[in-house]
């Protein structure tokens, strides 16, 4: 393995602390700033004209009568977006590659939701009723709602690229072929479905975009969760600069990966903001976030085959895996390689093939979700686990144990070369059966039957894997000049001794000031109270990098490691500077409390930060001319990654791995097909915890949203390419009653090769789909035995593998030696 | 004939202070508090009164105010997020919602301060199962709830 930076060990300090959060006070008092609480002289409002059909050609676009109405500021079409942008860049080879995606419809719309117009207008309300004066004319094109049938190309989407296919490839590690061979057992399993859902963010998607007409930059104030990717497609379709966008956020309300590909409706205010010589505000509505901004893949797993040798080893897997990306790409293909990342999951199996292949439907374009590709592959391998288990009537805690990845293990190359740091499964999952008191599991499915309820206990083994080598791209397109992975972070001491911290990453709720916080008081010696750090990003203050922002499970890694970073090397000036004014040797010089002073010397012999702050910056004449601190740094992390083998399709793909084991007891009612969850236990090795409570609220939020994913949420389209749950009232997300009380333990494999031990967590993996999944297999057992093969159960799909286990449950066939 | 009326007068109290403002009669009462009057705590997190992030109090009562138009408001004494505490003070169930990491994003905090706010009013003292039932027509997207549960119980036994 390769250690990437050298591991210091702070002393016992703040880091490892729940110390309450900093972000808090002004959020409570309702004194957060999110970008729709900005308001500038002059702003319009837009609104989009979106479309009511899932495929059509667009005949005509008329605004006159929207032009018409008082207060309407102007419009914009998709003819204009063509004539002033260029399409956006595409990741994929051919033939997704040759896709032309404008940032409103041009021509014809491929989702229903897709914009096609844009209004502008004094207030909301006008801005709403002028988009509905907005006459459009539609052809209406047969529609593709299933992946399968996209395959057969009888329709297809995307004329430029002449098929729906965006990406195929073939990652074969090992030799499955022979595995299968020699196994004792194969185990084939038809088909399992991974649904499509997303997290949601409480707080819709947009922006305020104000024009420079001087200088020609916009600025962005926003709730983009990845700005410098979002201005690398940006400024090429705009054609101009990247360094004419600037991207501000204040308080986010949640991303979860659903405010990363926000660069098509942003172009459409850049555009409006230029034409119209205002500043155009966008506030998503919630039907329309639901409709038509971003879903999580949909993946569906044909002809499994698992080999299994007597002992219940699983030696290997092959799959093909079909992957619905919805109408456009964008960000996209990256989910037919991310997933690479967790190969083998937890286990030790060495021969895998995944055949994948993704492909364009009518429905709305994807973007990464919380557990992003990993999830949906995580839950394959989950899947496989129990089935294997509960047709070889193995125990799944043993079969498990059998097959995970050891402790002595770690670190522990996958056979795709991806190298998992540190962790103890067997020992986490031990932690979570004692939580859920696995051991009397038979007795309370007794006493459940007594009640006529069928009781089921499941396990999710599942990984969040931290920090994106961007390097992985090049498996989808050898061509693309991406690789590695950066993150920039600044601090300063001012002149009254205030610490300042700058970050490049986009918080939406993770808690960045508060942990920042706790690196730097550890370092500089100082409190957290005395550290300010910035709220958001702002590309104009040189505190970003290429890859800035909040995503991956990485903060813990780059976003901290460059905090780090920068805090040492103030912390080395500090020293200096007090050394030449104390007059004493550097290594006598301590940071504590707030002061630079001499350890162990008279008292007199100390220096606040104030007057550090001050010297520099405001009294420096006395400094020497080749002695110059500025106790102001900027530092990038940058992780050391090597590059990826596009033969192989090998390479370090991402540095750390948190572990998460998730156990859910449920109870299902054999009338009506509901799934009550009774008991439930999630346990978290994510290494060192800088903040442990700010870590177990992440696994309190990533356990929600795969309990709502695993029992409710899903966007269903009926034939026609119509979105049925366009909003909550038909996309039930979880109430405070829908939870289950949520047990939780943790454990702390640290990390060898992040800066603090600490791996990036929060995305969880997906571990409570799992193991639903798994419960409600586990209680079907005793009632037909239906193989769960759908990642959303909801009681009429529970109901329907009561009543019909063979035809509503997968397929599973068992070749023994 | 007369068109129909579209904008009126509204007088009403918010926060202890006195407006009176023309609005369009369309408007909905939380437009009508983040736009009309500046005050941003106050949020919309969908459009089928379902997610409560824009609760607030009406005469004493927790409303959602993306289902009421100001006009309907028209003298009621309003209470939003910012008319909880006194300059610069916290609330105990605002301590305790920074104390039991009871919010992530922050963004459904302001309608979750208000809904267990005047839980707390009624019941002083309510269980966990009490405080669920209070908070189901709020939604949180980050928490998964166990915290704010926890600090609501927590303000409700200072008491």
């Amino acid at each position: 393995m390769t250690v990437v930076e050298e591991t210091t060990t702070l002393k016992k300090g703040f880091v490892g602390q729940s110390i309450p959060r900093k972000e808090d006070r002004r959020l409570v008092q309702g004194q957060g700033t999110y970008f729709d609480d900005v308001r500038r002289h002059g702003m319009g409002y837009v609104h989009f004209v979106r479309s009511p059909y899932a495929h059509a050609k667009i005949v005509s676009i008329d605004v006159a009568k929207a032009l018409e109405l008082e207060g309407v500021y102007g419009t914009i079409t998709g003819d204009e977006v063509a004539i002033h942008t260029d399409p956006f860049f595409e990741m994929s080879v051919e033939p997704g590659g040759n896709i032309s995606d404008y940032a409103l419809a041009v021509g014809r719309v491929r989702h229903m939701g897709e914009p096609v117009a844009a209004v502008c207008a004094a207030t909301r309300e006008l801005a709403r009723d002028a988009a509905e004066l907005v006459e459009v004319e539609y052809d209406q094109l047969p529609v593709l709602v299933d992946a399968e049938e996209a395959l057969k190309d009888e329709t297809i989407l995307h004329d430029d690229a002449g098929s729906n296919v965006v990406w195929s490839g073939v990652f074969d590690w090992g030799d499955v072929d022979a595995a299968l061979a020699e196994a004792d057992h194969v185990v084939k399993i038809d088909r399992l479905h991974f649904h499509r859902f997303s997290s949601t963010p409480l707080e819709c998607a947009g922006a305020l975009v104000e024009y420079d007409k001087g200088t020609g930059e916009w600025t962005l104030t926003c709730n983009h969760q990845m700005p410098g990717v979002g201005a690398i497609w940006m400024a090429p379709a705009l054609r101009v600069g990247i360094d004419k966008l600037r991207f501000v956020t204040h308080d986010i309300g949640g991303g979860f990966g659903n405010k990363i590909c926000l660069h098509p409706q942003y172009v459409v205010l850049c555009l409006l903001a230029r034409k119209l010589g205002r500043p155009v505000q966008w506030t998503e509505w919630r039907t329309d976030q639901h409709t038509a901004n971003a879903h999580g893949n949909e993946r569906t797993f044909l002809d499994v085959e698992v080999a299994v040798l007597a002992d219940g080893t699983m030696t290997g897997f092959k799959v093909r895996a079909l992957d619905d990306c919805g109408a456009f790409p964008r960000y996209e293909p990256l989910g037919c390689i991310i997933w690479a990342q967790v190969t083998p999951g937890m286990y030790s199996w060495r021969n895998v093939r995944v055949d994948f292949t993704q492909v364009c439907t009518n429905k709305s374009p994807v973007s990464p979700n919380r557990g992003y590709s990993r999830m949906q592959h995580l839950w394959l391998t989950e899947r496989i686990v129990d089935i294997v288990a509960a047709e070889l009537d193995l125990d799944p805690v043993e079969v498990r144990k059998r097959n995970y990845v050891k402790a002595e293990q770690m670190p522990y190359e996958t056979p795709n070369g991806c190298v998992y740091d540190s962790g103890d499964y067997a020992a986490a999952l031990d932690i979570a059966l004692d939580l859920i008191d696995s051991g009397s599991i038979e007795e309370r499915r007794r006493e459940a039957a007594s009640r006529g309820k069928l009781l089921g206990f499941g396990i999710g083994s599942t990984l969040d894997s931290g920090t994106n080598n961007f390097g992985q791209s090049t498996l989808l397109n050898p061509d693309l000049q991406f690789s590695g992975n950066n993150e920039a972070a600044s601090v300063k001491l001012d002149i009254f001794g205030e610490v300042v911290v700058t970050l490049g990453t986009v918080p939406q709720g993770q808690g960045h000031e508060t942990t920042a916080a706790q690196v730097v008081a550890d370092i500089l010696g100082c409190s957290p109270d005395q550290v300010n750090v910035r709220r958001g990003h702002d590309t104009w203050f040189n505190s970003h990098a290429g890859f800035s922002g909040t995503y991956a499970s990485q903060f813990a890694f780059t976003g901290l490691g460059a905090v780090k970073g920068a805090a040492e090397l103030v912390r080395d000036e500090m020293i200096q500077l007090a050394a030449a004014v104390l007059q004493a040797p550097p290594g006598a010089i301590e940071l504590a409390e707030g002061f630079a002073r001499v350890k162990d010397g008279p008292e007199e012999a100390a220096l606040p930060f104030m007057a550090l702050g001050a010297i520099v910056n405001a009294n420096n004449a006395f400094l020497p001319p080749d002695f110059n601190p500025t106790l102001n740094h900027r530092y990038v992390c940058r992780p050391y990654f090597g590059m990826v083998d596009t033969e192989k399709k090998t390479g370090q793909l991402t540095l750390t791995y948190a572990t998460q084991i998730h156990c859910a007891v449920v109870e299902v009612d054999p009338e009506t097909g509901e799934v009550d969850l009774v008991d439930y236990a999630a346990v978290d090795d994510c290494g060192v915890r800088i903040n442990p409570q700010i870590v177990e609220g992440q696994v309190h939020g990533a356990t929600a949203h795969a309990i709502g994913a695993a029992l409710h949420e899903e966007f269903v389209y009926d034939e026609e390419g119509t979105l049925l749950t366009a909003n909550f009232y038909d996309y039930h997300v979880p109430h405070a009653l829908d939870m289950p009380p949520l047990k939780t333990g943790a454990m702390e494999s640290p990390s060898p090769v992040a800066p603090l031990g600490a791996k990036g967590m929060g995305e969880g993996g997906g571990g409570g789909i799992h193991c639903i999944c798994s419960a409600i297999q586990d209680a079907l057992r005793g009632a037909g035995g239906a193989i769960v093969q759908t990642s959303c159960n909801p009681p009429h799909r529970v109901w329907a593998m009561l009543q019909d286990p063979k035809s509503a449950g997968a397929t599973v066939t068992v070749a023994s030696r | 004939m007369p068109g129909p009326v579209t904008s009126m007068a509204v007088s009403l109290e918010i926060n202890g202070e006195q407006v009176e403002l023309e609005v369009p009669t369309r408007r909905l009462l939380v437009h009508f508090i983040r736009d009309d009057l500046g005050l941003t705590g106050t949020h919309v997190g969908c459009d089928t009164g379902n997610c409560g992030a824009c609760t607030v109090h009406l005469d004493g009562e927790p409303v959602k105010s993306c289902m009421l138009l100001a006009v309907q408001a028209e003298g009621a004494k309003i209470t939003t997020v910012e008319g909880l505490a006194g300059d610069g003070d916290l609330t105990a169930l605002q301590q305790a919602f920074n104390e039991h990491h009871a919010l992530q994003c922050g963004y459904c905090t302001p309608g979750m301060l208000m809904s267990a706010t005047a839980l707390l009013e009624s019941n002083p003292s309510p269980t966990e199962e009490e405080v669920r039932v209070a908070l189901q027509g709020n939604i949180c997207r980050c928490t998964g709830y166990v915290n704010i549960v926890d600090a609501v119980v927590a303000a409700g036994n200072t008491r």
